[in-house]
């Protein structure tokens, strides 16, 4: 079966990876507005973040023997402390503060935690067995499925479906829906919301690191994993906005079908196909999402 | 001759993000961009420098109102992120396009004659001519921010709503801005090919881009001096860092100095977070506050 002379089986498989990619996009695009609607800090150590997950799993893996999916759990969890220490000695000083220096503070972070990284692992990527588990493929008659992908692509969308479930429906998320509307009348009821900004950033982290892990049996791990990641993440959040959880989700996993459908048609384009959708995107809606007025953070987590 | 590139970078982009408060961080793309076609233009068409750097500048431009003309759609820190991934476009361009050499880059671009008078091949004479264009092209800057242009940008910088109800036409003059910056970032990269004689990818990178931000910021974004002072001191740094962990590695026998220069990426991103924290002002913002502090206390005490 060929559809414009691609065979069926080369367009699923792409198609696929695409969909992996996708998800990896939903997560950390995720992750980025969570952040930047409370925290008002555009966190470009999103993919430093990210890549600190696949990297940890990967040393608990070679040096101590853990399992692949104690990882899974604990990965995130590390990081996520992680990001707790970040949050409280560096990253609390600039909420005042205009954007850019956020942007700025974590670029010198990512920047500090890829050379570390770097200086010890080089840029060579590290091999990263499989889980046992799900090994091999399973052929579905009309395209080969190997295990792995379709694991990351449910596993993704479950966590991702789980993030809009709380902060869209359990009192969790209205306080933190409320919190980003108005920080300081939250904290007035009664909220701890310094807490809260902290646990935020932390369950941000831990969901690129959760990505992280997710990612490193099927990219190669290296220190610099997250640099281009980050940027095209930060194009996906330029076309979705960061308004809703639901929107980052759906744009995520969008924008990696078509960069997977690029690569079978077109494969020069494949790396840049998200930029061009983003311009066209600009051009075609120049005025949305509104963007928000300086003084207060935007409203984060409103269904459009 | 390196530095002065940097230097006049630096101003460029200081140019956008300290008077008109647009962080971009593509800027790499004007430089490493304008590097390209100064390269091609000198080396396979065999233009004369002064065409290339013409070529650079204009390119720089050209790519300045592009990537500003998206740029103005959206505010804050989502123009820039427009504008990193505008460059970032540009360098998966430029990282599979014939024209840029893949991930060799252009090599041995010749520096030529200057008007067919200067022999450019002499270092000295290089150098004087690499000056005499920074000079000129800073001028520019200068008059820029002094004319009544560059005061309209500052009260964008300041309240942008509040220049729009005074009749002004904020996006056009945030482009124009932007095409300024661009084409001067542009004839940067131009006069780095013609000294170092090579474009490469590593220009059109998006570190480029974190390294201007850097040496704005550490010299005093929104000072004029400031981004050439900074410019110095982190192409020193980068320069020295090796020496300076040898040397520290010395005094304080810990061999993990040793390694100091092959990090360079960590020491970088250290400044950067202790910039951000501690140090907003940069070194020239410092001293020009330290200045006024001690002319008002003067004052105070007649």
């Amino acid at each position: 079966m060929e559809i414009f002379g691609v065979s069926m089986p080369a367009m699923l498989s792409q198609l696929l990876l695409g969909l992996v990619n996708g998800s990896f996009y939903a997560i950390l695009s995720l992750g980025l507005a969570v952040i930047f609607g409370l925290l008002n800090v555009i966190n470009f150590a999103h993919g430093a973040l990210f890549m600190l997950g696949a990297l940890i799993t990967w040393m608990a893996m070679n040096y101590f023997g853990v399992n692949y999916w104690v990882m899974l759990i604990a990965a995130p969890l590390l990081v996520g402390v992680f990001g707790v220490v970040l949050e409280r000695l560096l990253l609390r000083w600039i909420y005042k503060l205009d954007h850019l220096y956020g942007l700025l503070l974590t670029l010198g972070l990512t920047m500090v935690i890829e050379g570390v990284f770097r200086s010890i692992y080089g840029v060579s990527g590290l091999g990263y067995d499989t889980p046992e588990l799900l090994e091999g493929a399973t052929n579905l008659g009309f395209m080969i499925l190997p295990n792995y992908r379709a694991w990351v692509v449910v596993a993704s969308i479950v966590v991702c479906i789980a993030t809009w479930y709380v902060i869209e429906k359990t009192k969790l998320g209205a306080y933190l829906r409320a919190g980003t509307e108005n920080p300081r009348l939250v904290e007035a009821f009664g909220v701890n919301v310094p807490v809260m900004i902290t646990l935020t950033y932390a369950f941000g982290a831990a969901l690129a690191a959760f990505a992280g892990v997710l990612a490193a049996p099927v990219y190669q791990v290296t220190p610099l994993m997250g640099q281009n990641l980050i940027i095209v993440v930060f194009a996906v959040v330029v076309i979705g906005g960061m308004g809703s959880i639901m929107g980052s989700i759906l744009t995520g996993l969008g924008l990696g079908v078509i960069e997977g459908f690029t690569k079978v048609f077109y494969p020069e384009a494949s790396s840049t196909v998200v930029f061009v959708i983003m311009a066209i995107v600009l051009l075609i809606r120049p005025r949305w999402p509104e963007a928000p007025p300086m003084p207060t953070p935007p409203a984060c987590c409103c269904s459009p | 001759m390196k530095l002065l590139c940097f230097a006049l970078f630096a101003s460029a982009f200081n140019l956008l993000l300290g008077y008109t408060g647009l962080l971009s961080f593509g800027h790499a793309a004007f430089l490493g961009g304008a590097a390209y076609v100064t390269g091609h233009a000198v080396k396979v068409w065999g233009a004369t420098p002064e065409l290339g750097l013409l070529a650079g500048l204009l390119s720089g431009a050209a790519l300045g109102l592009v990537m500003g003309w998206f740029t103005i759609r959206r505010q804050g820190i989502y123009a820039t992120m427009i504008t990193l991934a505008l460059a970032q476009m540009l360098f998966f361009a430029a990282l599979q396009l014939p024209f840029t050499g893949g991930e060799d880059g252009l090599q041995g671009v010749p520096r030529g004659k200057l008007f067919g008078l200067l022999d450019l091949s002499s270092d000295m004479t290089m150098y004087y001519v690499c000056l005499a264009v920074v000079v000129a092209a800073f001028l520019l800057i200068v008059r820029t921010i002094h004319s009544p242009f560059g005061q309209v940008l500052r009260g964008i910088k300041e309240n942008e709503p509040r220049a729009t109800s005074l009749g002004y036409d904020t996006n056009r003059f945030k482009l124009l801005a932007f095409v300024i910056s661009a084409a001067i970032a542009g004839l940067a990269g131009a006069l780095k090919t013609l000294v170092l004689g090579f474009a490469t990818l590593s220009d059109v990178h998006w570190s480029a881009s974190g390294h201007v931000v850097l040496m704005t910021l550490v010299g005093g974004m929104g000072t004029l001096s400031g981004p050439l002072v900074g410019a110095a001191v982190v192409v020193a740094l980068e320069n020295k860092i090796g020496e300076l962990g040898n040397l520290l590695a010395s005094l304080t026998t810990i061999d993990w100095f040793n390694t100091l220069g092959e990090s360079v990426t960590i020491v970088t991103g250290l400044i950067f977070v202790v910039c951000v924290l501690a140090f907003r002002r940069g070194i020239m913002g410092e001293i020009i506050a330290w200045l006024e502090r001690r002319g008002a206390g003067g004052g105070g005490s007649h």
